[in-house]
């Protein structure tokens, strides 16, 4: 970089606008980094203290009393009935899935295409894919008639000898969940130690320092651990790929599996684990405008952040909107008298129709007209209004796939119509607010802004003069031959 | 073909529902009550759509007012040879017996995830939404023979599988084969009109056998493959299902 005392004016201007441009170029000194985001993390609020009571006291009202309330007196308490067995439990189950593909998936593949802007973004997102699959996977515990038989599930070694049936999709299901949850949490962990360290060395308080140490597993930062955290990371970026595409593909196959017009459809698969990434990257936004926000880091979370999430998410709108006008012309074309009954209550005038509208003004209409233009795309409050549209649409197609199809079947006699009942709404409210807690406590907890992948980040990025301007510039590392 | 009617097996327990004879009474409904101990819920829950029984009578109306008829259709469990409810089960609680060749339900293996009525194409499946009431003095009329269900978990109907058991043991003791009409789950005894018919499908010379026959018969959707054993005889000039 050309030195402050030699360079032109002109120059001068340059160099300001490409750092503001990009957090890799805006380089600061590390220990002031490292400062502001311990400080960020140790700062407890009055306000803090009184967003995390009151979310525990939603916690406790949804998944304690109502659930409590559930298991005492049976399903009844809730609005499902024959024949729409399943209702927004499991709506919630595939939404909340749906959501954990945000952070890993996309941490994952923009760490494995080498996109460098990801740096500061990584950590929200993959705790949003932790906290979100905790909260899913407690859904089909809610759902079961006999919670507490739920390890009959599990196959354990048992006296009368009796397997699961591995046939069942929802023994897939399961296993995918827990192989997610496991791997998420790896993958969670591994950029962590670096960050737990730091913390570690920056603690008086001598309890603190003792846990920080366990938690860092002892990280010193000699080359081989940082060799073999890279290793790690690289391995588990290209695992975690394939396992996140499985997981919400075996979620669809909860549904095309089975015999039900409406769910056995081919393109589940697929349709489900982009309306995963369109809902996750959506839910992302808000996530990184709030941390943004209440966790003062204007420095990390900039525009050009808010601007990639935002050209991801216009991408999965398109792809979202095509997947699903696909399986709806093909069954539409394909007339089946069952399928034509489902039609007449959920389109057209039918009595679903409001949902059905209104998912493909949330999920189409608005994304499609704040997103197109930079402006919306950079400017928070727009960006989250987008993300929240998405997450309102996409939950709506969750309830139309789950509920409002299971009110239409092959005999008109046995149709049904479902409505949620108010113990089924606290549940909901409980675990949004226990995913909305689990967030506000680890933001007091660990770094949310890898701060030591920034740093990497700044060293490898520089400002070059070529000829009468200055460019950015990244340097690379190759093995030697 | 299914493979469960030419096999070696012993039998292959069916039904045959008479569409022409069906009145739309409700006796089996109530029979069925009787025998299997079902709750009854009351008014409210069945609005709901939480009624418990194992048959329903579907009535459907054709042609306009005043030239209008009234089409009942006795739908029950029907013993899929090829069952969707069997495969998604993760704990086997529905499968498929190996002697009675009918889908059995194992009540306390049970864990309610009720992918197994989502599954079932005929919509016959029955969840405990709450623990049975059988108010003073019902409970003392309660079949020893079958169990009363707890919240939570599916049921459908068995056809009557404890009255086969029944009369496979009395048989057995006896030393003589079962005879035609011997076995007779509730609805089928309760049934006015003789519209309902039980007896062994693998027996040639059984009456279900020689009604399965008939140029009326069909079976609920038949299209899905799932090799019902409740055997359809239309009624008259209709166009059911």
């Amino acid at each position: 970089m050309s030195s402050e005392a030699t360079m032109h004016p002109d120059l001068a201007h340059v160099e300001q606008e490409l750092k503001a441009a990009d957090l890799l170029l805006d380089r600061r000194p590390r220990e002031e980094m490292n400062y502001e985001v311990m400080r960020a993390m140790e700062r407890i609020s009055l306000t803090w203290l009184i967003v995390a009571f009151f979310l525990g006291g939603l916690v406790f009202l949804g998944l304690v009393l109502a659930w409590g309330y559930q298991i005492k007196w049976g399903l009844g308490v809730a609005g499902i009935n024959r024949p729409v067995f399943w209702g927004v439990y499991i709506a919630n189950f595939v939404f909340w899935i749906g959501i954990s593909h945000a952070g890993t998936l996309i941490s994952a593949i923009l760490r494995s295409v080498g996109a460098e802007w990801r740096r500061p973004i990584t950590r929200a997102a993959e705790a949003m894919t932790v906290f979100a699959l905790m909260v899913a996977g407690m859904y089909p515990l809610i759902h079961m008639g006999r919670t507490w038989r739920f390890y009959w599930m599990l196959p354990y070694p048992n006296q009368r000898l009796l397997w699961p049936n591995f046939r069942s999709p929802l023994m897939w299901d399961m296993m995918a969940i827990l192989t997610y949850l496991t791997g998420s949490l790896i993958f969670l962990y591994l950029p962590l130690i670096p960050d737990l360290a730091m913390v570690r060395d920056h603690s008086s308080a001598k309890l603190r320092k003792k846990l920080f140490n366990i938690l860092s597993l002892g990280w010193r930062g000699t080359e081989a651990e940082w060799k073999h955290l890279h290793v790690a990371m690289a391995i588990f970026t290209f695992i975690i790929i394939p396992v996140a595409a499985s997981v919400h593909t075996i979620v669809s196959w909860d549904f095309a599996m089975s015999n039900v017009p409406g769910w056995k459809s081919t393109i589940f698969g697929p349709y489900f684990v982009v309306g995963a990434i369109y809902s996750g990257v959506g839910a992302l936004a808000v996530v990184l405008v709030m941390v943004r926000k209440f966790m003062g880091f204007e420095y990390y979370l900039r525009e050009q952040h808010l601007d990639n999430i935002g050209k991801i998410m216009l991408t999965m709108t398109f792809f979202w909107t095509y997947f699903w006008f696909n399986g709806y012309l093909t069954e539409w074309y394909g007339a089946e008298t069952a399928l034509d009954f489902l039609r007449e209550f959920m389109t057209y005038t039918g009595p679903a129709a409001p949902l059905f509208y209104a998912m493909l003004i949330t999920n189409i209409i608005i994304p499609i007209a704040i997103l197109w233009s930079r402006a919306g795309r950079t400017t928070p409050w727009m960006i989250s209004l987008a993300g929240i549209s998405i997450n309102i649409g996409m939950y709506l197609e969750r309830y139309i796939i789950v509920p409002v199809t299971l009110s239409r079947n092959r005999f008109p006699f046995s149709w049904g119509h479902y409505v949620p009942s108010p113990v089924e709404i606290l549940i909901s409210i409980g675990s949004l607010s226990m995913f909305i807690l689990l967030y506000v406590l680890l933001s007091r907890i660990v770094p949310l802004i890898s701060v030591w992948e920034v740093q990497e980040g700044q060293v490898m990025h520089v400002i070059r003069r070529v000829g009468r301007t200055l460019v950015p510039g990244v340097i690379q590392w190759h093995k030697a031959e | 073909m299914s493979t469960y009617n030419q096999g070696t097996d012993e039998h292959r327990w069916a039904m045959v529902v008479d569409i022409d004879k069906c009145t739309g009474c409700g006796a089996c409904i109530t029979a069925c009550y009787a025998e299997n101990n079902i709750p009854v819920v009351g008014e409210e829950e069945i609005h709901k759509g939480r009624h418990m029984g194992w048959v329903r009578i579907e009535r459907y109306w054709e042609g306009e007012y005043p030239n209008v008829r009234a089409r009942f259709l006795p739908i029950m469990c029907q013993q899929c040879g090829q069952a969707p409810c069997e495969p998604v089960c993760p704990v086997f609680a529905t499968y498929h017996s190996a002697t009675e060749h009918i889908n059995v339900q194992v009540y306390n293996r049970c864990v309610g995830t009720r992918f197994c009525a989502n599954n079932c194409p005929y919509i016959t499946r029955v969840f405990n939404w709450f623990d049975p009431v059988f108010p003073e003095p019902l409970q003392e009329q309660l079949n020893p023979d079958v169990t009363v269900r707890s919240r939570g978990i599916m049921e459908k109907c068995t056809f009557c599988i404890q009255r086969i058991r029944r009369v496979e043991e009395d048989a057995k003791a006896a030393g003589r084969p079962i005879e035609d009409g011997e076995v007779q789950p509730a609805c089928v005894q309760a049934c006015p009109t003789e519209a309902l018919v039980f007896g062994d499908l693998n027996d040639p010379n059984s009456k279900v056998a020689r009604l399965a026959e008939s140029r009326r018969a069909f079976k609920l959707l038949e299209d899905l493959g799932t090799e019902p054993a409740v055997i359809y005889l239309k009624g008259g000039d209709a166009h059911v299902v």
